[in-house]
């Protein structure tokens, strides 16, 4: 089986985060960058499936700056075979621009699978996969929870709001994966090693003009201050109260 | 003047509190380009027409009513071709749909099929020109706000549930029924079991009141104290931290924060949490939030409207003793 995984390279999570000097994109000194956390566990799931195959191969695409090869490079050494860059000196916000990028690429790959993360933390917006799968013409699984691909069929658990859904699918076929699906492995010093010799190709990307600009940037603003209404079960009814006259939400 | 299409989601035939926000925010899209037509398409099974009136309160001019049997389940392919064959028989400024796992699917099908901008989960429409639409969407998990311009038609919006309030605007919808560009009964991704959450509880999208629980809770048996005081609202959703799902105390569809779900309720109470920052990147835009917590330094009580510094094991059903009375006092 062949499966491709797209990744994101984005900053750590718990950053606090300053808007730059352009007022259009984070300050970036400072910030640490990995794989997103989604995609990271794209890339477990399809290293299990290798290794449950016991044959195929697993390639690795990521669109941006030369940055993202150090990206690359760390799913080669938690396993994966090969990688593609796809070169774009920042990763538009735009995310049909994106997806046609990957769609160019991943057109004549003959892959089997291809797994996206559900969203990456920085744009939030869930855009990438499914537009990719549906430019590629290929039915599109999201938000896959538990994922199980057995003579060319897929089964998949999908998290909806406060249900589930069971759902069956042929290949090949797009699916972004979600959180609680498999945690990633740490690359072996071993797979750092043997990461270093394994191919990393890096071709422009196919963006075209994106018509989805950031125009500002700006922090939320802080909730103004709270209050400790008091201790222990004695500040239950005082709490009550506030809840019914000034919050007026009881 | 240009007129705006909009999905208006049902699960279960019923229509989604999302549904009718979308619906909103697409008359005021409408309103504000010089009074277009908002032109509404709601799936399900058939007799799901009869939501119309509900859609005309928030101001539908044109209810469009895909009926079919195979609709009772949610069909993301015949319902997504749909949505590109009206958009490109009738040309709409923006298409407008609920970030919800619908429209999270729905979308960005869309933007790939009409080769149209998308942006997800917006929480506001800035400005909307002829050509440049300008919407806010939280990005970086809720850190930072970002201001998008959108250029071309349509614009694909999908908008954050409780992000738009869901305002009057009435009239008597023209309601047509359509035919399905594909048929449902033949999508390639099948369901074949949908697994129903906790009975009785509204979503964590939809709840005006949700009590999440913590850590602090110390063991996985004492979320019935968190269950309690959802029952004693009576409208309450049960949410949970992050430390919580992944212990396996709850389900991980419970899980608000960064990586899981994004709340606003009216009212959020966090019980035995500290308020880790991929917590509150989950919560913070609650109207009112209550905090109690037995650690008075915990970051919590910076982002709580009201706290109580004490054990959730006591507090908590005292608390929910007190919330029947004041809810039977009514």
């Amino acid at each position: 089986m062949k499966i491709a995984v797209c990744i994101k390279r984005t900053p750590d999570s718990e950053t606090r985060f300053r808007i730059g000097a352009s007022n259009s994109a984070i300050d970036e000194s400072g910030v640490k960058f990995d794989m997103d956390d989604f995609a990271s566990y794209a890339v477990e799931v399809a290293l299990q499936m290798k290794e449950k195959a016991g044959s195929g191969e697993v390639v690795i695409v990521a669109l941006g700056p030369d940055s993202v090869q150090e990206t690359l490079r760390k799913a080669m050494s938690m396993g994966a075979d090969r990688a593609i860059q796809l070169k774009a000196d920042v990763i538009p916000f735009d995310g049909l621009a994106v997806a046609k990028a990957l769609a160019a690429e991943l057109e004549t790959g003959g892959f089997d699978l291809v797994l996206f993360g559900k969203h990456a933390f920085d744009t939030s917006e869930g855009v990438v996969g499914t537009a990719t799968a549906e430019l590629l013409h290929l039915q599109c699984v999201t938000a896959v929870s538990k994922l199980e691909i057995a003579n060319g069929k897929g089964s998949a658990r999908r998290e909806l709001e406060g249900a589930a859904e069971l759902v069956e699918f042929s290949l090949p076929a797009v699916v972004t994966i979600d959180e609680g699906i498999a945690r990633p492995r740490y690359p072996s010093l071993k797979g750092i090693m043997a990461a270093k010799k394994k191919p990393l190709e890096s071709r422009p990307a196919q963006l075209g003009a994106p018509r989805v600009t950031v125009k500002s940037m700006a922090l939320p603003a802080d909730r103004p201050p709270g209050r400790i209404v008091g201790e222990g079960t004695g500040a239950v009814a005082e709490l009550v109260k506030l809840l019914q006259t000034e919050a007026k939400v009881l | 003047m240009s007129n705006i299409l909009v999905f208006a989601e049902t699960r279960g035939g019923e229509l989604r509190k999302v549904a009718s926000e979308a619906v909103s925010a697409g008359r005021r899209l409408a309103d504000a380009s010089g009074g277009g037509e908002v032109h509404v398409i709601i799936a399900g099974p058939p007799g799901v027409a009869a939501k119309s009136e509900v859609l005309g309160r928030f101001g539908a001019d044109v209810v469009l009513a895909l009926e079919h049997p195979a609709l009772g389940t949610f069909a993301r392919e015949a319902i997504a071709a749909t949505l590109a064959t009206r958009a490109k028989s009738v040309g709409y400024r923006a298409i407008v749909l609920g970030f919800s796992a619908q429209g999270r699917d729905l979308g960005p099908r869309l933007a790939a099929k009409l080769d149209a901008p998308i942006v997800s989960d917006i929480v506001e429409v800035e400005s909307s020109g002829a050509d440049v639409l300008t919407v806010k969407h939280p990005s970086y998990a809720n850190k930072v706000i970002v201001t998008l311009a959108i250029t071309g038609s349509p614009a694909i919006l999908s908008v954050r549930p409780s992000a738009f309030t869901a305002t009057e605007a009435p009239r008597t919808p023209r309601v047509e029924t359509i035919a399905p560009a594909l048929d449902p009964a033949m999508e390639r991704v099948k369901v074949t079991q949908v697994v129903e959450g906790a009975k009785g509880r509204p979503d964590l999208a939809d709840a005006p009141v949700i009590v999440a629980g913590g850590r602090g809770l110390k063991a996985p048996e004492n979320f019935k104290l968190v269950e309690e005081l959802a029952d004693a609202f009576g409208n309450a959703a049960v949410g949970a931290t992050r430390a919580v799902t992944d212990e396996g105390w709850r389900p991980h569809a419970d899980q608000i924060g960064q990586t899981g779900r994004q709340v606003s309720p009216q009212l959020y109470v966090a019980l035995g949490i500290s308020g880790a920052i991929q917590h509150l990147a989950g919560m913070r835009t609650s109207k009112t939030i209550v905090a109690i917590n037995k650690d008075k330094e915990a970051p919590i009580f910076k982002v709580a409207d009201y706290g109580i510094v004490g054990d959730v094991l006591e507090v908590v059903p005292a608390l929910t003793r007190a919330v029947r009375e004041a809810k039977q006092g009514h």
